[in-house]
């Protein structure tokens, strides 16, 4: 009997599959349109209207002006290039630092499963904490990473210049290790032989590098970037716990949060907000369809 | 390979392999700062330069149960006798103890609500992750793209409606609030893992079942889900952590009853001088279980974090 037959004879006992896929599918759709889709629906429309939270006025439809107010103020240009200033500079370290350690790591030793989970260790932990914590590490007296660089009395995190730079890198050391995940997975899955008829070719070294470890890896790299750089625009808690937004470190999401819940500016929060979402949904996107093309692979 | 050459390539080997021991020690340092503050006195962890080498000290996690005051000179050495261990602790670093802290009601709260969060998420997500793998559904790659969209949106951008919702309905700063918010977040996640560990299994299983008499309900519950049983652990063990570790919703979405520890733990900087050692001894107890729980999804973190697309 093929398949097909038998199911068709068996859906008259029980549920139907009809109904099962709709029983078991339904539930979370209707679950994620809840408390997704349409908090987002509504704070659409508040985004055009004039509104505060803490006030007791009914929204004011104002059409775009909160965006415009939005577009033309020169303060949130600036979170905007603070912004990519971050992503640029974590994204960049994650990948020299992931990538690196990742090429290091793909040869057997003994321990090597060990040394991998130890690495592994930083990207699991809550960001909030971890940047608490490394508050201490970067402290000017206090702190051991002055007492570890010999740099004795240096303002990190209560500089202008240095506070956004200290920041990546607590957030290069917390997610290297996803993009060396990802680097671990495309390299150990390099068929050998590719080494082994470039090594009877006697082929260099860097040409072995650059056409073949690089061209094999990439598409395992690229998902690691996309999905880092999706991250780095987000970044909240990191940013917040180490500096709560001061010396020249108010990041989107920070800017975002005063706006919406220390100056209650509702509706103006809900349009900046809009602006972040199709940023985001934008390159999530792109993260998606590398993702399924990794899937079908 | 000749000889000699293979002796290179061992020795240079060697040498990366050490070099990757070095840069796994180094970059464990903060962690290994975290435990040792967590264990110093008060003066310890105030030291410039900073102390390697005190004497280790339970004082910092009496101190993160606890409430003080910072009088001095307000015990006299009769009461100073009678005290328990653990006031005698607090008394030398000057200090005496009010009353408890609200760490542990904090803690608790992550526990419940990571727990049933992950649990309905899990329940939820591995019913849709079947739904998915066997039948067809008209846009399938659609609504799976839009499941794994809502876990993409920013927290903060989610949070501000959100907010309005849950104040009107008045779940704000409830157990059931956050857990609807985690279990949401959870539930894409729990979705794409959980097909991939499905489409693994063979379709002809259930259907050599189906034709003994199992009605298909039967055949996802007897055949399907015990060999899920791995997944299923993997899922719930990411969904968990995800949970526990989340900070920007339930810094704007609690304020007292149903905080969770993240968002408690920086607030207890508080005015004055920062009492490092307690801080540290909260983040220890606080990522202890993470860390073990890494530990076990090892063989799993690929996949995790790739929602389930790579699988090696």
């Amino acid at each position: 009997m093929s398949s097909k037959a038998a199911s068709a004879t068996l859906a008259r006992k029980g549920l139907s599959d009809l109904a099962i896929r709709n029983l078991f599918i339904i539930p979370t759709i209707l679950f994620l349109i809840l408390f997704n889709v349409f908090p987002l629906f509504y704070s659409l429309v508040l985004s055009f209207a004039d509104y505060s939270a803490t006030g007791s006025e009914a929204p004011v439809w104002v059409g775009l002006k909160n965006y415009r107010d939005i577009l033309n103020d020169p303060d949130i240009w600036e979170n905007f290039f603070l912004t990519g200033k971050y992503v640029l500079i974590t994204v960049s370290g994650q990948v020299a630092a992931g990538f690196g350690i990742a090429l290091m790591l793909n040869r057997q030793f003994r321990g090597k499963g060990l040394v991998t989970t130890l690495l592994l260790l930083p990207m699991m932990m809550s960001m909030a904490v971890i940047g608490l914590f490394w508050k201490l590490l970067w402290d000017t007296k206090l702190g051991i990473i002055n007492y570890l660089v010999g740099l004795k009395g240096f303002v990190w995190l209560s500089s202008p210049d240095w506070a956004l730079i200290a920041i990546a890198i607590t957030d290069i050391w917390m997610w290297s290790p996803f993009v060396m995940l990802l680097s671990l997975a495309g390299l150990s899955a390099i068929p050998q032989h590719l080494y082994e008829a470039a090594s009877i070719d006697r082929a260099s070294r860097w040409f072995i590098f650059r056409r073949i470890t690089l061209p094999l890896v990439t598409p395992l790299l690229l998902i690691a970037i996309i999905f880092r750089t999706m991250e780095a625009f987000k970044t909240f808690d990191l940013a917040y716990n180490m500096t709560g937004g001061g010396t020249n470190t108010e990041l989107l999401s920070i800017k975002l949060y005063n706006l919406a819940f220390m100056q209650w500016n509702t509706s103006k929060s809900c349009a900046l907000a809009y602006i972040l979402l199709i940023m985001v949904i934008a390159i999530s996107n792109i993260y998606i369809k590398y993702l399924n093309k990794a899937r079908e692979r | 390979m000749p000889a000699v050459e293979s002796k290179r390539y061992k020795a240079i080997n060697g040498i990366i392999v050490a070099l990757v021991v070095a840069v796994m020690l180094i970059y464990l340092i903060p962690f290994y700062w975290i435990c040792s503050t967590a264990f110093k006195s008060r003066l310890d962890a105030a030291t410039v330069p900073p102390t390697v080498f005190f004497k280790p000290t339970v004082t910092p996690f009496v101190k993160l149960v606890t409430k003080r005051s910072q009088r001095r000179n307000v015990v006299t050495p009769e009461q100073y006798a009678e005290a328990k261990w653990y006031e005698k602790l607090v008394y030398d670093e000057g200090e005496r103890i009010l009353k408890e802290s609200h760490y542990l009601n904090r803690f608790w709260n992550s526990i419940v609500i990571a727990s049933i969060s992950t649990f309905l998420a899990l329940g939820l997500g591995t019913l849709t992750a079947y739904g998915f793998s066997r039948f067809k559904v008209a846009g399938e790659n659609d609504w799976l793209f839009f499941i794994l969209s809502t876990r993409m949106l920013p927290p903060v951008v989610v949070a501000i409606p959100i907010f309005l919702m849950y104040r009107k309905i008045g779940i704000f700063d409830t157990h059931m609030g956050m857990i609807f918010l985690y279990t949401s977040f959870n539930l894409s996640f729990a979705v794409w893992l959980m097909k991939g560990f499905i489409d693994e299994i063979p379709k002809e299983y259930e259907e050599a079942a189906m034709v003994d008499g199992y009605t298909r309900f039967q055949a996802f519950w007897k055949i399907v889900l015990p060999q899920l049983r791995t997944g299923m652990a993997a899922t719930a063990v990411f969904s968990f952590i995800t949970a526990w570790n989340e900070y920007a919703l339930a810094l704007m979405l609690t304020s007292r009853k149903a905080q969770t520890a993240v968002p408690f733990i920086p607030s207890q900087i508080g005015s004055g001088l920062t009492d490092w050692s307690t801080i540290a001894a909260g983040t220890f107890v606080f990522l202890l279980p993470v860390a073990i729980l890494t530990y076990y999804l090892r063989n799993h973190l690929l996949r995790g974090v790739t929602f389930g697309a790579i699988r090696k």
